[in-house]
């Protein structure tokens, strides 16, 4: 299979211009017979749907969730990034493009990330003309904060809830749609199989929630906008709905899976508390702006804390080693996720962890309060603050959080080209659904970006070259075989998992199989314990196959097969994830192969070898996946070690 | 108190379908830890109903973090259970004595009819924004975002309104099932902006209009709302929208419909 990834020819910051202006376009009497099912309705899918309903597009939208507005954006805390340089701080759309390259370690296509900062700006404007209450400052104007991996203040945001901000305004704009009766919404529907006529995504069959029902439902282009696959590890900081069912069916007919293996750990994240825990609770990383990330520098301390007979306030600085400013004075407290992570683990590692597992960092705000006093700092993140007590009942502004990473982003998804079109024709991915942007790391407020970027500004256009070659062919009908099949298909698949009636839980399955993927795949992998999990994996698909016990029926509201129906894929998802990891005989970003370090830890990249996308061809749960390739090609940027020292 | 646990009786609403006659059943629990949130709480409870045979409860959640609005439950007689400010999501079984017996019932209205056990039918909310909770821009129309300076007290006004979650702890906890504090936050967002000023009468009246179709109660100011709202949506929103809408009605604006309705 010969990868095109269609990138436009012409100097770089010419090329998304250039293309908008020469893409064919649809007239307003054929948009109005031309069909799109969009499903997820997060910010990408959402911003999708609206935008091409404006242009008179008739829409479905489809989420599991019951309202458009739960989708998983709505807890995206910091911010969102745009290159508006509204600071004077030296900003440009060529230094938001540059980092975005650097904090992904170098394995981002550099047109898709360069037209994503150019588009950036808009946004801003597109969601202050929704009436979304960004912060501003005494003279009405937006106000900015700093995020990881930049120097420079482009972060716009809604105190700790921008990603809710986002949402609300970009559902605004869908609901809007509804009213005109141009977006027809399927709430509490799940889709379980895409349709393909004629070797083009043609429809999806969707299960009603409710009712157990498979629906099937046609279009002449359908786009996934269903999110990440951070679930896969079980306790992520993803919604407990979040799942990547819709994107494996894809990849089952045909998708190509982009870099499978980039995964993000977020650093400041709740530590697991104990085995009943279902998710983890991200903190934002704008906490890293005035919080001050330590562990005890004597492991005897360390131990003291994590056994109570010492204080974080008994230790004083002396004791204490602010590990991220001493090892990147450059950046300190606010080095790329995947960095700060690591040296979380390495110190938690070698014995100064402080919570009861061993496993947690202190977060520490009071030189910023004694800085700042404690209105500043609670005007600042006054709802991340009563976030921590209501879960921990500790006081933060008393004494400091404790923090460990956790699963938080998958820059891996489904392979799109350039116009965000998977490998099946007719089929696109936005949003965390496909793999686009974000290399091997995403930065912080780079995903509400790219999400409203695909949905608003980029998916409009480029769609437009594929459904004007479509204007012939009237929508099939949904009584054409092969939707007659792909219901058979989901129907077996759920029969299949009723009739097991084994002994476990799907729930303990999905525990059993994070529990592997964080072992062997998480923040640190190597060749060795790969094999291993490859094995465990094998093991945990037959059982799963053989003693899953899902109650209830087929035909009623049953969130337990919806579950296993779920876990089924992650289980097939993390087989491949393993694959792409062992594969990856390096280390970039989010991916760190222990056997590829610099002397000092960092992940050293091998350039020469892997300077690709990994697009891998779903061959069967039991046949090794096959990889393709698409080379990147750095003509702007000059490809150098990531440092932030 | 990391090793505490808690042993309790669970005092459960199960309704196999919205036309099926509910009633509570009662469930026992040996060792909840104290730190499990509530919701953890219940897939206890549904590992254990599994391993029984017996089929789970159905209850909504997703997120788990206090922002996507999906969890409901009322709890010991209140939305979200005891803790102020606080979803049942971010509820955690830290505030239960050990031995007591929690009853747990759906959100009750009319107009959230029970899909099963614990899950409700919300959709009504989605038909009011739709009626128009929205500003009427199209993608790539907006001037810069600095083009109109918004003072910051309005924009943080703005935002406090902005800040529902859509989750009906505000019906669920008023006698009469009224929607206004639902209604009434997304109606002050827009009024304090200036972005939402050329459609301000025609969104208040059509969204009351919605409002009421859907079947919710009338408001009689008796602030239960307030106190149970998890986001701390003020009843100052509730005055400003009944302003708004008496001025709309008094200037003859609105739509068409709403004109001859009244």
């Amino acid at each position: 299979m010969k990868l095109d990834s269609k990138i436009p020819s012409g100097p770089l910051a010419e090329r998304w211009k250039h293309y908008r202006s020469t893409v064919p376009l649809v007239s307003p009497a054929n948009k109005r017979k031309l069909e799109v099912i969009v499903v997820g309705t997060g910010l990408a899918g959402a911003s999708a749907a609206a935008s091409l309903a404006e242009l008179g597009y008739k829409v479905k939208t489809f989420c599991f969730q019951d309202s458009p507005r739960r989708a998983h954006s709505i807890a995206a805390q910091g911010g969102i990034n745009a290159a508006k340089n509204y600071q004077n701080d030296g900003d440009s759309v060529y230094r938001l493009f540059y980092d975005t390259i650097k904090g992904g370690d170098y394995r981002a296509r550099e047109a898709n990330v360069h037209r994503l900062a150019e588009v950036s700006a808009s946004i801003i404007d597109q969601c202050v003309a929704q009436g979304v209450p960004f912060a501003r400052d005494y003279g009405g104007m937006l106000d900015n904060r700093s995020f990881g991996g930049t120097q420079v203040s482009r972060t716009f945001y809604a105190r700790g809830q921008t990603g809710q901000q986002l949402l609300l305004g970009a559902y605004s704009a869908l609901n809007r749609q509804i009213s005109k009766k141009q977006v027809q919404s399927f709430t509490r529907h799940e889709m379980v199989e895409l349709v393909m006529v004629d070797g083009k995504a043609r429809g999806i069959i969707a299960k009603n929630l409710v009712t157990g029902e498979l629906e099937r439902h046609s279009a002449h282009a359908v786009v996934l906008a269903s999110g990440g696959y951070g679930n896969v590890f079980y306790l992520s900081t993803n919604a407990m709905g979040s799942n990547v069912t819709a994107a494996w069916k894809a990849h089952r007919l045909g998708a190509l899976f982009g870099n499978p293996c980039f995964t993000q750990i977020h650093p400041t994240c709740l530590p697991q508390a104990g085995e009943y825990q279902s998710k983890l609770t991200l903190m934002s990383e704008s906490l890293r702006n005035d919080g001050r990330v330590w562990v005890p520098s004597r492991v005897e301390d360390a131990q003291a804390i994590r056994e109570g007979r010492l204080k974080a306030s008994d230790l004083g600085e002396d004791r204490r080693d602010y590990f991220l400013e001493r090892k990147y004075p450059a950046y300190g407290n606010l080095v790329p996720r995947d960095v700060a992570s690591r040296a979380a683990k390495e110190l938690c590692d070698a014995g100064h962890g402080v919570a009861p597992t061993g496993l947690a960092v202190f977060l520490d705000f009071e030189d910023a309060i004694r800085r700042l006093g404690r209105s500043t700092i609670s005007a600042r993140y006054g709802n991340l603050f009563e976030m921590y007590e209501k879960i921990t009942g500790d006081n933060p502004y008393e004494t400091p959080m404790k923090i460990y990473p956790a699963v938080h982003y998958t820059m891996g998804g489904l392979w799109v080209d350039y116009e965000l079109m998977t490998t099946i024709p007719g089929l696109y991915a936005i949003g965390e659904a496909n793999f686009s942007d974000h290399g091997a790391n995403r930065l912080g407020a780079s995903a509400l970006m790219q999400g409203l970027a695909d949905g608003y500004f980029v998916l409009p256009y480029t769609i437009g070259a594929y459904l004007s070659s479509e204007i012939r062919h009237a929508v099939p009908s949904v009584d054409h075989p092969s939707f007659v099949e792909a219901e058979q298909r989901a129907l077996d698949f759920q029969n299949r998992l009723l009739a097991i009636q084994g002994k476990r839980s799907a729930e303990s399955f999905h525990r059993a199989l994070g529990k592997i993927m964080w072992e062997y795949c998480g923040m640190a992998r190597s060749a060795e314990g790969l094999r291993h999990a490859l094995g465990l994996l094998e093991s945990l698909h037959q059982e799963f196959w053989s003693d899953v016990l899902v109650p209830g029926s087929l035909n009623s509201y049953n969130p337990e097969l919806d579950k296993a129906h779920r876990v089924a894929d992650f289980i097939e998802l993390g087989r491949l994830m393993v694959w792409d990891a062992l594969t990856r005989e390096e280390s970039c970003g989010g991916h760190f192969r222990v056997e590829h370090q610099t002397p000092e830890g960092e992940a050293l990249r091998d350039d020469e070898e892997f300077a690709f996308v990994s697009a891998w061809e779903y061959h069967g749960p039991d046949k090794d996946p096959v990889m393709h390739r698409e080379a990147l090609n750095f003509e702007e940027v000059h490809l150098t070690q990531r440092s932030y020292k | 108190m990391e090793n505490q646990s808690l042993r309790l009786k669970l005092r459960v609403w199960r309704q196999a379908s919205s036309q099926a006659k509910g009633a509570f059943e009662m469930y026992e629990l040996a060792a909840v830890p104290v730190h499990a949130s509530f919701l953890e709480m219940m897939d206890l409870l549904n590992e254990q109903l599994i391993r029984e045979g017996k089929e789970p409860v159905a209850f909504d959640h997703d997120c788990r973090e206090g922002i996507c609005g999906m969890c409901s439950l009322y709890i010991n007689g209140r939305a979200h259970g005891p803790q102020r400010g606080t979803t049942t999501c971010q509820l955690h079984m830290r505030h239960f004595q050990d031995g007591e017996t929690i009853t747990v019932e759906p959100f009750r209205a009319a107009a959230f009819p029970v899909l099963k056990d614990l899950a409700v039918n919300r959709s009504a909310f989605d038909r009011i924004q739709q009626a128009g909770g929205y500003v009427t821009v199209n993608t790539g129309n907006a001037p810069d975002g600095n083009a109109v300076p918004i003072p910051k007290t309005d924009a943080d006004e703005a935002f406090m309104s902005a800040a529902c979650i859509g989750c009906g702890a505000c019906v669920a906890a008023c006698k009469n099932a009224s929607a206004m504090l639902f209604v009434s936050a997304k109606v002050s967002q827009y009024a304090l902006l200036p972005q939402g000023q050329p459609e301000h009468r025609e969104r208040v009246l059509s969204m009351v209009e919605a409002m009421d179709m859907e079947g919710f109660g009338h408001c009689t100011n008796t602030g239960a709302c307030e106190a149970e709202c998890p986001k701390g949506i003020s009843v100052e929103n509730i005055a400003r929208l009944n302003r708004s809408y008496l001025a709309a009605q008094l200037s003859g604006g609105g739509t068409s419909a709403v004109a001859t309705s009244d």
